[in-house]
């Protein structure tokens, strides 16, 4: 096996738009490399579809303290206002600043950028939909991250394309750099950096229902966690409403923006019963409860879906504005959304928790908010927390690019002061005892069966709806999941393009952060936002309006709690 | 059902050449290729490789050929195929092959980059977003569609012959048009420079593969052609 080691003042783990947007920032003052598993522009930023909002009110008045409130509601009151104000205020900027880089958003009349309604975004606080988020047709994520990248590759970044980050190198509780497999060579590399960003993205992957991508197995959280950091609010997982059944594809939020409409086997528009004000467009856990509601009480359809309602929008409109959904509509289920209604069910879409940082991206190791000298993290497997118990739709992209930036500025101000450090043997040292351990084990188990049974019982246990006592038989599940684990044989013992190896990584990084997300789910006895505990209904603000916090511990994982930052708006009762 | 498959495998570290392996695999009409093939890695042989992200044309990962055709895994569904016939997967023509169905995508890469895939602005930006009408941004709009996943380039004769393989190709060109036609863009000038040589938009020789393959649909011929239009006129403005 050969090793490699590479130095840079600035490494940045994953190239999603968090990641780009961070790399654009310092390049031009500090040498910055991106690390990637996937090739330059398929990290699954680019399957976000509807688009990014912002109160620039092209379409109607809007104002930064409106999309405040409901980004403050939508979270449940979970989320750090004084993160979410510097997200809103900063918005309009982020808009400008991506047409500016040559972002092909979509037009109105007036040759302004064009903005569409999204679930839980209103105006006046609440009283009716307004229209904040500006999008290109239904694949704004990819246009982005297509942009970025070309800005990436205008201001030369180095790009590892296909390297897989093993393990953090964390000596001294400052983190210096990184051990990486190339996929291609099967070299290991130790990467040297005085500051680490990781922006990987989320974990969507754990759960056997997704719209999330192969990779999104939450690599980034755990190699973060195994490095001593606390995970943050991780029993909030979001389910969109609407993934296409039965393959849990994305279909947008913007079909409801642009008029799409929920119906059960009866025809009716049940959301008039569930949020009398802004029906369709309520937020997106409030959805998906309702629909699957309407499935447990019998006016769904067999298998466990709901129609998603186009066929008023016309064709103009439809293939205009959502192209991408309509063409894979009519791939995957031969279905014309134009004349015909869409099977949906919930699917599970977006991690709100994730690695604590403050508001310039740097991670946060305690209740006491010490900084993690040389690491940073953003998007959505960090925890700013600007999204609580509940993400806005459109409010991840806004999420990524506004703290994308600040963490490059914040890099860039502190490499400065931070030396590189000369790093031991020893990180180098037990990657290879990791990788040959994995290789050499003669075991019985299969990856994909522990695999496919681990998503069956994340999705049965700790999906929408939770109790106790499916919770505490999950995390037994999962803790003899993790012996199965230490079972399991990898077959092919190559070093070229070993994706068995690579899974079987990935695969270790999920069970750990299924027991995390088990655990804080189990603890929190309330319902807030997108954890809802069936045997306790009522959101509790008395006992629970506070972050929860995992720490590594020797014991397994250790569950303490942190204050919510309140400024501007006070809980109050959620209604839509 | 069940399905067959013959499959293209080379590994350099083993192999001296490549050969082609068949696999028998149960699938449901509604299944992806995709979903077959991580079956087979599954059930059969973990060691096969191809690569995969988002699972449904949006990242553009699992380009390879499909009884011939270069397509995306995740497009093709079982029912596309009949139940006795063996489907025929094999890499992206052009590219070099690293293992199995993995192609080296640096050179896809590198020619996409020299065709200066950016906006380029001289004057200074407004305070607010530049304004461009709803018509001409529909000019481009089929081009943004464009995923990167190199099964035009990997089908164009044009690439595929030894001749004639430095052509920048019609992923590259695609982009170049999409900026081209930007009303927002103030670069024409050097992009028309880049583009008006043999293997620059002249290499097209208007073979309409890239426009059969496209799973975008993107009518990525008539996109090129636009370019040669484009660059004839301003030579004749020229003169």
């Amino acid at each position: 096996m050969i090793c490699m080691n590479f130095r840079h003042d600035i490494v940045i783990i994953g190239a999603g738009l968090a990641g780009l947007r961070a790399a654009v920032e310092c390049v031009e003052e500090a040498d910055v490399a991106i690390v990637s598993k996937v090739l330059p522009t398929r990290s699954h930023s680019g399957a976000a579809q509807g688009g990014i909002t912002a109160s620039i009110g092209n379409e109607e008045e809007d104002h930064w303290e409106w999309h405040m409130f409901d980004t403050v509601k939508g979270s449940d009151y979970l989320a750090d206002q004084d993160a979410v104000e510097i997200m809103v205020r900063d918005a309009p900027r982020v808009i400008y600043e991506l047409e500016h880089m040559g972002v092909p958003f979509s037009r109105n009349s007036e040759g302004k950028i064009a903005q569409r309604n999204f679930g839980g975004h209103t105006r006046d606080y609440g009283k009716k939909p307004v229209k904040r988020a500006c999008y290109a047709s239904d694949r704004t994520g990819r246009v982005v991250l297509d942009t970025l990248y070309d800005q990436c590759l205008r201001h030369q970044v180095k790009f590892y394309p296909e390297h897989y980050v093993l393990s953090l190198v964390r000596e001294e509780g400052k983190c210096s750099g990184m051990v990486t497999y190339d996929l291609l060579s099967g070299e290991l590399n130790l990467l040297e950096a005085r500051a680490v960003l990781i922006a990987t993205g989320g974990c969507g992957r754990i759960f056997k229902t997704t719209s999330n991508g192969f990779a999104s197995t939450g690599d980034g959280l755990n190699l973060a966690h195994r490095a001593g950091i606390p995970l943050m609010d991780m029993e909030f997982v979001q389910f969109h409403p609407t993934g296409l059944y039965p393959l849990g594809i994305l279909v947008s939020e913007a079909a409801r923006g642009e008029g799409g409409i929920l119906r059960n086997n009866r025809g009716e528009r049940f959301m008039e019963r569930y949020a009398p004000t802004v029906k369709d467009l309520a937020a997106r856990d409030v959805v998906s409860r309702a629909i699957l509601t309407e499935v447990q009480e019998g006016r769904g359809f067999e298998g466990g879906y709901v129609h998603l309602d186009l066929t008023h929008l016309g064709e103009e409109k439809i293939v205009e504005r959502l192209w991408e959904i309509t063409s894979f509509v009519r791939i995957y289920l031969g279905i014309d959304p134009v004349h015909e209604l869409i099977p949906v069910y919930p699917t599970c879409h977006y991690l709100m928790g994730g690695i604590p940082t403050d508001t310039d991206g740097r991670v946060i190791q305690v209740e006491s908010d010490a900084i993690v000298k040389g690491l940073y993290a953003a998007g959505e497997c960090a925890c700013v927390s600007v999204h609580g118990a509940n993400r806005l739709g459109c409010n991840s992209l806004l999420d990524t690019l506004v703290f994308g930036r600040r963490c490059g500025i914040a890099m860039k101000e502190d490499v400065s002061k931070i030396e590189h450090r000369p790093v031991s043997g020893e990180p180098m040292k037990r990657a290879k005892q990791m990788l040959s351990g994995l290789l050499e084990h003669k075991g019985r188990e299969n990856l994909a069966a522990v695999r496919r049974d681990m998503q069956t019982l994340m999705m049965d246990h700790c999906s929408v709806f939770r109790d106790e006592e499916r919770l505490n038989k999950g995390l037994e599940g999962i803790r003899s999941l993790r012996n199965r684990y230490s079972d399991i044989e990898i077959v092919d013992k190559g070093w070229n393009f070993n994706y068995e190896l690579m899974e079987a990584i990935e695969l270790g990084h999920q069970l750990d952060l299924g027991e995390i997300i088990l655990l804080s789910a189990l603890h929190r006895k309330e319902s807030r936002g997108a954890h809802f505990r069936e045997d306790f209904p009522a959101r509790d603000d008395k006992d629970f309006l506070k972050h929860t916090l995992v720490f590594p511990a020797r014991e397994g994982p250790e569950v303490r709690y942190k204050p919510v930052k309140i400024t501007r708006f006070q809980p109050e009762a959620r209604v839509y | 059902m069940i399905m067959k498959f013959k499959i293209f495998r080379y590994d350099p570290a083993k192999d001296d050449e490549p050969h082609y392996q068949s696999y028998e695999i149960e699938a449901e009409p509604q299944d992806r290729i995709l979903d077959c093939l991580n079956r087979i890695r599954a059930r059969k042989d973990p060691t096969l490789s191809f690569r995969m992200s988002c699972g449904h044309g949006v990242c553009g990962s699992d380009g390879m050929r499909i009884n011939g055709m270069s397509s995306l895994a995740c497009q093709k569904l079982v029912k596309d195929f009949q139940e006795n016939e063996e489907v025929l997967i094999e890499p992206l023509q052009v590219f070099r092959v690293i293992k199995d169905l993995v192609v080296e995508m640096e050179p896809f890469f590198e020619r996409y980059n020299s065709t200066r895939p950016y906006l380029i602005t001289k004057s200074p930006a407004p305070d607010k977003e530049r304004l461009q009408s709803f018509q001409e941004h529909k000019i481009f709009d089929d081009a943004i569609r464009c995923i990167l996943c190199a099964c035009c380039t990997a089908s164009c004769p044009v690439n595929q012959d030894k001749a004639t393989e430095a052509y920048v190709g019609p992923a590259a060109l695609v982009r170049s048009f999409r900026y081209l036609f930007d009303s927002r863009d103030e670069g024409s000038k050097e992009r028309i420079a880049l583009l008006d040589n043999k293997d620059g938009a002249w290499g097209c020789q208007t073979k309409w593969m890239c426009t059969r393959v496209c799973p975008k649909e993107i009518p990525v011929t008539k996109e090129i052609f636009e370019i040669k239009k484009r660059i004839l006129e301003r030579k004749k403005e020229k003169n």
